[in-house]
């Protein structure tokens, strides 16, 4: 796996996490890999894979069943797609504009573009 | 957990080691890198129990390592830079040598010698170094040893191997299990050590988890120049910078960058992690 070289390992981890959960490949109650297990898969420190799981744990993303796994929550789409529209129009959007504004680009152009 | 204390050693005059303390717990894959040089083959020997501490002590869940006593030994492995071509068949050499670890796994053998695509009925003496080499990672990780010791384990390894590598090494090592790799090749093992420990001429500089060192260093990727930074590097699309970290903003550890930073700041690397 290749990774993105500004952000936090762990949180490149998530981001893939919370991607199949916004596609719908992970669905409520469905099981992750364990901690070991996932590190093992993509190459990286099962540490680095437990930082994933507390935060995405602390946001209420997924749970842990005692001594059986890491479980989906229910209403881990919402939650999800709630923190990520906010980190879309805080973080992503910005970068967009101004790069659009760099290009000269209206936003009118984009939704020619789209569709 | 290894407890290291004030642990002293030279070869005659020359100093290599001088006064190192520092733990090592369960469950971790640290990296050890340093310089040419600076002792880190010896203090793998030492850990190991091939050398005896000349000043200070090492203690391997209690026991002294230079005891060599069988309880200990039975529960480690040492991969050196350099293993020995010993004239029989993989599986001949891992059946018969098994039998000094309790908790040696034969199936596992097979099973990691399959995933590095090497043949357990070839002659050891007539393997390429890179072979050998996954023969003898295969072997150690079938020993089921708490402690594996593991001296540039990369070295001649194929673009594939370095990858199963990475991934045997968690798949088939105990939870509990305390790895230390020695390594110049930091890019092959980039994303799986953590904690980074760095030797420097006679002394640790750091031992810090890659969260700890995310927290005090900020590894900044970007096109402008930044005041205060303490390393940078061109990038191809830009720069790499080491800066201290005051916003706490999180970024990649970049354990190369990391290196070279606390080599230019060693005085106030070793204090911004001493704390």
């Amino acid at each position: 796996m290749e990774f993105n070289p500004n952000k936090a390992i762990y949180l490149q981890i998530r981001d893939t996490i919370c991607e199949r959960i916004l596609s719908g490949e992970l669905k409520p109650e469905d099981r992750i890999p364990s901690v070991r297990e996932y590190g093992a898969s993509i190459g990286v420190n099962p540490n680095t894979v437990m930082r994933t799981y507390e935060k995405l744990t602390a946001e209420g993303v997924i749970y842990n069943k005692r001594g059986i796994g890491y479980f989906i929550t229910p209403d881990a789409k919402d939650l999800v797609l709630e923190s990520s529209r906010k980190e879309f129009l805080e973080k992503e959007l910005p970068l967009v504009l101004r790069k659009m504004q760099l290009l000269e680009l209206n936003p009118k152009d984009l939704l020619d573009q789209s569709v | 957990m290894i407890e290291i204390r004030n642990l002293a050693f030279s070869y005659g005059k020359v100093p290599v080691l001088k006064s190192i303390s520092t733990d090592l717990e369960e469950g971790r894959i640290y990296g050890l890198l340093g310089e040419n040089g600076v002792g880190k083959t010896t203090l793998l020997t030492l850990l190991c129990g091939l050398k005896k501490p000349q000043e200070g002590s090492i203690l391997t869940d209690g026991e002294n390592p230079f005891d060599r006593t069988p309880s200990l030994l039975s529960r480690q492995y040492y991969i050196p830079d350099e293993v020995a071509p010993v004239p029989m068949k993989a599986e001949t050499f891992a059946k018969e040598k098994g039998r000094f670890w309790p908790g040696y796994d034969h199936a596992r053998f097979i099973a990691i010698m399959k995933e590095f695509e090497n043949d357990l009925e070839k002659k050891m003496n007539q393997m390429s170094a890179g072979q050998l080499k996954k023969t003898y990672i295969s072997f150690a990780l079938a020993t089921g040893s708490k402690y594996l010791f593991m001296d540039e384990p990369t070295n001649g390894l194929d673009i594939p191997s370095k990858s199963q590598f990475r991934t045997a090494i968690m798949k088939y090592t105990p939870e509990d299990s305390t790895i230390i790799i020695s390594t110049h090749q930091v890019r092959d093992l980039e994303n799986i050590i953590d904690p980074v420990i760095i030797l420097d001429r006679q002394d640790v500089l750091l031992n810090a988890s890659i969260e700890e060192i995310s927290e005090k260093l900020y590894f900044d990727y970007g096109t402008t120049y930044r005041e205060g930074a303490l390393f940078s590097e061109p990038l191809p699309g830009g720069f790499l910078q080491v800066l201290p970290n005051v916003d706490g903003e999180e970024s990649k550890v970049n354990i190369e960058a990391l290196f070279n930073t606390a080599h230019a700041h060693k005085t106030l690397i070793k204090e911004m992690f001493n704390k």
